[in-house]
């Protein structure tokens, strides 16, 4: 490394994470500590949640410069500001779903919340790496606690093949994604984003062939993070099998914090080569959106069919990527925003239906839930358009942002393919809705108990996801300044 | 102008919706009642756009425009001009006489009502929107409650039906989306400036190639949706699954969505390709008049054959707008209001009928006259209408759309001549069978006329059947200066476009320089 780097251990500007942590130690201190005296451990959810505000509340606001501490390694921006919301509020909401489940499954461990919040710091170091090294260990702390939480169902098998899966899937991605890492530094002497940014522009054809291969396993470790196809096997049986509180939760940060390091290891340090990579990336979101959607027309579990239309939305992601230009980053943004809402919106739904032990999963079970629970079935209705993009929701605007980028770049044909794949989508989507509205129940509606926190998680979302939708021009906004200091 | 009107036109039944979520879903007979107020209420403050709407100038009326989402340049942007007026005001006008048609609806009153009002605001958002983006917007938001009107109250196949709507309609408009953030970016090359403007964009100076591909999207979109032959396989299962209001909204509105995006989107947008593609279209226009009205002809079904007939019908309206002339434009738009109204009384008597009897089949019936009288009448004369009888509103628009087809290509015009008498036999056949004869059925000697709540549903539709027919010029004195200025535009630009590429297709300059474009005061003479 030629330039001098102040050592810069800027305590502040990890105080997010570090309020985390703390919370986190302490949920499982006290779950040790008091368990006799606890009684239904609501004091957990509580802490978490109280965790999860206070660092919101620690890393709100812009910042007009970028702010690197920690020998660089280490970023401030605008765009990990705005990651670190993201990730905050899809935490948040999964701790307001997962309350009541957790104690209907009989899975209310305090690591459930310790677990979530160490998962949560994972990906804010993610979207705040500035090195690939950084990005590396975010993304570790991140999966080894998913990898646990898949498995907290300790009883049943599905739920231990799911943990199983992911674990030995994901640690060959994440070999991949080493690989590529030892690569680069091998070819640019660097792990510094911006010291590969510069080191490509100035004698990028020294190192040509290297580069491009530790690109390319880069990307195949992130795009196992993303669900993209064809790294995308494990995505339906870990769903199904985890316990779906984890489902929702793992559905949404984490896929957010993949693209975060995604966008910002392809957009910073690799930009100069973006004609390379966007090649791949292309025929990957090809792969994603139209397998993802196809295969999730034949599902009949809820579960399954919700994680091929993740796969599905990650295609579509992948697409604002490949556009590789600050409208598609920014409709990145958008669009994980607006994805947060819809599909903890619809886990929530779900979730709240679901019996235990998984029951009341099919598509099938929910004939006549229009009549039965009105309002759960609009608000189901509502996140489901939005996942298909249908106006005034959010994921319509979202679609649009994105879409509108692929055909700035000048992509029309993918963006052809993605607007073919989003009439598919409507299909699948769509079918949920005649099942509520235009199907006679099959069989009796248990009695639902629904906890007030639950139900504070639906109307966030819903409220989230209509005023995406019908009022997006703040947000947008938002976005925009997200990418400003970003190179 | 102070009151924005047009958004209180267009917004009004969502706060019906509000007022109607409030109430109890027990309360059936007040949530009829408010949403019937609600529609008529819109209807009465629309009457001002016609009233005040000034036929002397071809620029946009009621103008509204607020920032929506800045950072794109989407604005909030109404407006209306001579030819999107009279569908709105037909809009406005059938959503109360379908609320009332729907009297009977018992399953679910209050999802029912709020999927009609919802549909309202969605309808009539599609024609005042000045921008492409809100358009698009109210075009996709209106398939929802369309899709659970038929998904939810309609007959035995709806789901099949109401999936099918919905898919054939996303397929469609999906293209239009991309072609819309297309022109969005072709826009902003031309001029720095973002904008969804519909008006900014028919500034545009496209080359062909670039028209042709933006063409195929917005004609797939609105193919679809007219339905043009052969896109119109969706139709007939929507229109025999969908409760009575809906086949009424359906034919009477969203149909007209396709071909007002035909006169709003295509023509001035891609005027060259528009008219490289009048062959194409003319005779796919001419195939579905035919082939609707030969299909209508065999049908068993009330509701099918009346379904079918739209087909036929609408392949009129096709026709006459890529007549490329006055008449014809003129002829088309009147023809859509006219396919409304008539169609539309067509739908709400076989549900009268379907009320009555619990069946739709032609052959169920016969001998209805001597029973029923009175419905008779009404029935005779919205028959007669739709064949397109001189004195009645059918007429009108077909011998308009005739006339400016004859002007631009004979050979058109005297081919689809045989689908106006194909009409007479289908619908005199089927009223032949239906009304006149024996009474061979037992139930039929029961039957009970026509009641009051039927009687204030229908008048104000014969009403006007007979207003059009007499004195067309109160629709066409107010679209006059409207559709000339299109023609302009697209004389104007075809002009423009064809001297740039003039070497490269030395014939199409020879016709595109030459577009039929007629004096205002011809088709004033004539009526």
């Amino acid at each position: 490394m030629t330039n001098v780097s102040v050592m810069t251990f800027n305590i502040l500007s990890v105080l997010p994470i570090l309020v985390l942590a703390g919370f986190g130690m302490i949920v499982l201190f006290v779950d040790i500590l008091f368990s006799k005296r606890l009684g239904d451990k609501n004091i957990l959810a509580y802490l978490s949640l109280a965790g999860i505000i206070i660092a919101a509340i620690v890393s709100r606001g812009t910042t007009p410069i970028a702010l690197y501490s920690f020998n660089e390694t280490f970023v401030i921006d605008n765009y990990s500001l705005f990651f670190n919301f993201i990730f905050l509020l899809s935490t948040g909401l999964v701790i307001l779903i997962s309350h009541q489940y957790m104690k209907r499954e009989n899975i209310n461990y305090g690591e459930y919340y310790a677990l979530i919040l160490f998962s949560t710091i994972g990906m804010m170091l993610m979207a705040s790496g500035a090195d690939l090294l950084n990005i590396y260990i975010g993304l570790e702390v991140m999966s080894i606690s998913i990898y646990v939480l898949t498995g907290l169902k300790r009883s049943k098998l599905t739920s231990n093949e799911a943990s199983l899966k992911y674990f030995l899937l994901g640690a060959f991605a994440t070999g991949f994604l080493l690989y590529g890492v030892s690569i680069i530094y091998g070819a640019t002497g660097s792990f510094n984003l911006k010291e590969i940014a510069d080191f490509l522009i100035n004698k990028g054809d020294v190192t040509g062939p290297f580069v491009y291969l530790g690109v390319g396993l880069i990307i195949i470790g992130l795009g196992f993070k993303v669900a993209s196809v064809p790294f995308h096997a494990w995505v339906p049986d870990v769903y199904e099998g985890a316990p779906t509180a984890v489902t929702a939760f793992m559905s949404v940060g984490p896929k957010a914090a993949a693209f975060a390091a995604f966008i910002r290891i392809l957009m910073t340090a690799f930009g100069s080569t973006h004609y390379e990579w966007q090649k791949i990336v292309y025929v990957l979101a090809i792969l994603t959106m139209t397998v993802g959607n196809v295969v999730a027309v034949a599902q009949t579990n809820i579960k399954r069919m919700l994680a091929y239309s993740s796969i599905a939305h990650a295609g579509y992601l992948l697409v604002a990527l490949v556009a590789a230009n600050t409208l598609g980053v920014s409709g990145m943004l958008f669009y994980l925003l607006t994805y947060v809402f819809m599909n903890i919106g619809v886990f929530a739904i779900v979730i709240i239906l679901s019996q235990r032990n998984d029951g009341f999963m099919q598509i099938n079970d929910y004939a006549g839930l229009g009549y039965k629970h009105p309002l759960l079935a609009i608000a189901m209705t509502l996140f489901l358009l939005s996942m298909a993009g249908i106006p005034p929701t959010a994921g319509f605007i979202g679609k649009f942002y994105i879409f509108s980028a692929a055909i700035k770049s000048g992509y029309i044909g993918l963006a052809v393919i993605g607007m073919i794949n989003s009439v598919i989508s409507v299909y699948y989507y769509l079918r949920v809705t005649v099942v509520m509205y235009m199907q006679e129940p099959v069989r009796e509606f248990y009695p639902l108990t629904i906890s007030p926190f639950i139900v504070a998680a639906v109307v966030i979302s819903v409220i989230g996801t209509l005023h995406l939708g019908i009022f997006p021009s703040k947000i947008m906004e938002l976005v925009q300044q997200s990418i400003l200091t970003m190179r | 102008m102070s009151l924005p009107l047009l958004s209180l036109i267009t917004f009004l039944p969502i706060i019906g919706v509000f007022l109607i979520l409030l109430m109890d879903s027990k309360d059936r007979e007040l949530i009829r009642l408010t949403s019937l107020l609600v529609s008529t209420i819109v209807f009465f403050i629309s009457l001002p756009l016609y009233f005040n709407f000034d036929s002397h100038t071809y620029d946009m009326q009621f103008v509204e425009k607020l920032r929506w989402i800045p950072s794109f340049g989407i604005n909030y942007y109404i407006g209306i001009d001579g030819i999107s007026l009279f569908l709105i005001l037909l809009a406005t006008f059938l959503t109360p006489i379908s609320v009332l048609a729907s009297w009977h609806v018992t399953k679910n009153v209050k999802e029912y009502m709020i999927a009609m009002l919802t549909l309202e605001t969605a309808m009539v958002g599609v024609f005042v929107s000045l921008d492409a983006f809100l358009f698009f917007v109210f075009w996709e938001l209106m398939l929802i409650p369309m899709y659970l009107l038929i998904g939810i109250w309609g007959g035995p196949r709806r789901v099949y039906a109401t999936i099918k709507f919905f898919l054939y309609t996303t397929a469609g408009s999906v293209f239009m989306f991309l072609a819309i953030i297309g022109l969005y970016f072709l826009n902003y090359r031309a001029t720095d400036e973002y904008t969804f403007s519909l008006l900014e964009f028919y500034r545009l100076d496209l080359s062909f190639a670039v028209q042709f591909w933006l063409f195929i999207a917005f004609f797939l979109a609105f193919a679809i949706k007219v339905p043009m032959f052969p896109f119109h396989t969706w139709l007939p299962d929507a229109h025999v699954e969908a409760p009575t209001a809906g086949s009424v909204i359906l034919a009477g509105v969203l149909l007209k969505m396709g071909t007002y995006g035909f006169i709003r989107f295509c023509l001035p947008l891609f005027p060259e390709v528009s008219y490289a593609f009048i062959p194409v279209i003319s005779w796919m226009a001419i195939v579905g008049i035919i082939y609707g009205a030969l299909v209508a002809l065999v049908q068993d079904d009330l509701k099918k054959l009346v379904a079918y007939s739209s087909v036929s019908h609408l392949g009129f309206v096709m026709l006459g707008i890529f007549a490329f002339n006055i008449q014809g434009i003129e002829g088309s738009i009147t023809q859509m209001v006219n396919h409304g109204l008539s169609t539309g009384a067509l739908f709400l008597i076989v549900g009268m009928l379907y009320e009555r009897r619990h069946t739709r089949m032609i052959a169920d019936f016969g001998g209805l006259t001597k029973r029923i009288p009175v419905f008779a009448i009404f029935f005779m004369i919205v028959t007669l209408s739709s064949i397109g009888l001189p004195g009645l509103n059918g007429f009108v628009g077909e011998f308009l759309i005739l006339v400016g087809t004859f002007k631009s290509r004979i050979l058109y015009a005297s081919i689809a001549t045989s689908g106006i008498v194909l009409a007479a036999v289908y619908m005199l056949w089927m009223f032949q069978r239906v009304m006149f004869n024996e009474i061979t059925h037992e139930e039929n000697k029961m039957l009970k006329d026509i009641s009051k709540r039927e009687l204030v549903i229908l008048i104000p539709i014969v009403f006007l059947i007979f207003w059009i027919g007499i004195y067309p010029n109160s629709l066409l004195r107010k679209m006059d200066t409207s559709v000339n200025h299109l023609l302009m535009q697209i004389g104007e630009k075809a002009n423009i476009v064809s001297v740039a590429q003039g070497q490269k297709n030395p014939n199409q300059l020879k016709h595109n320089s030459i577009p039929k474009i007629d004096i205002v005061s011809e088709s004033k003479q004539e009526w």
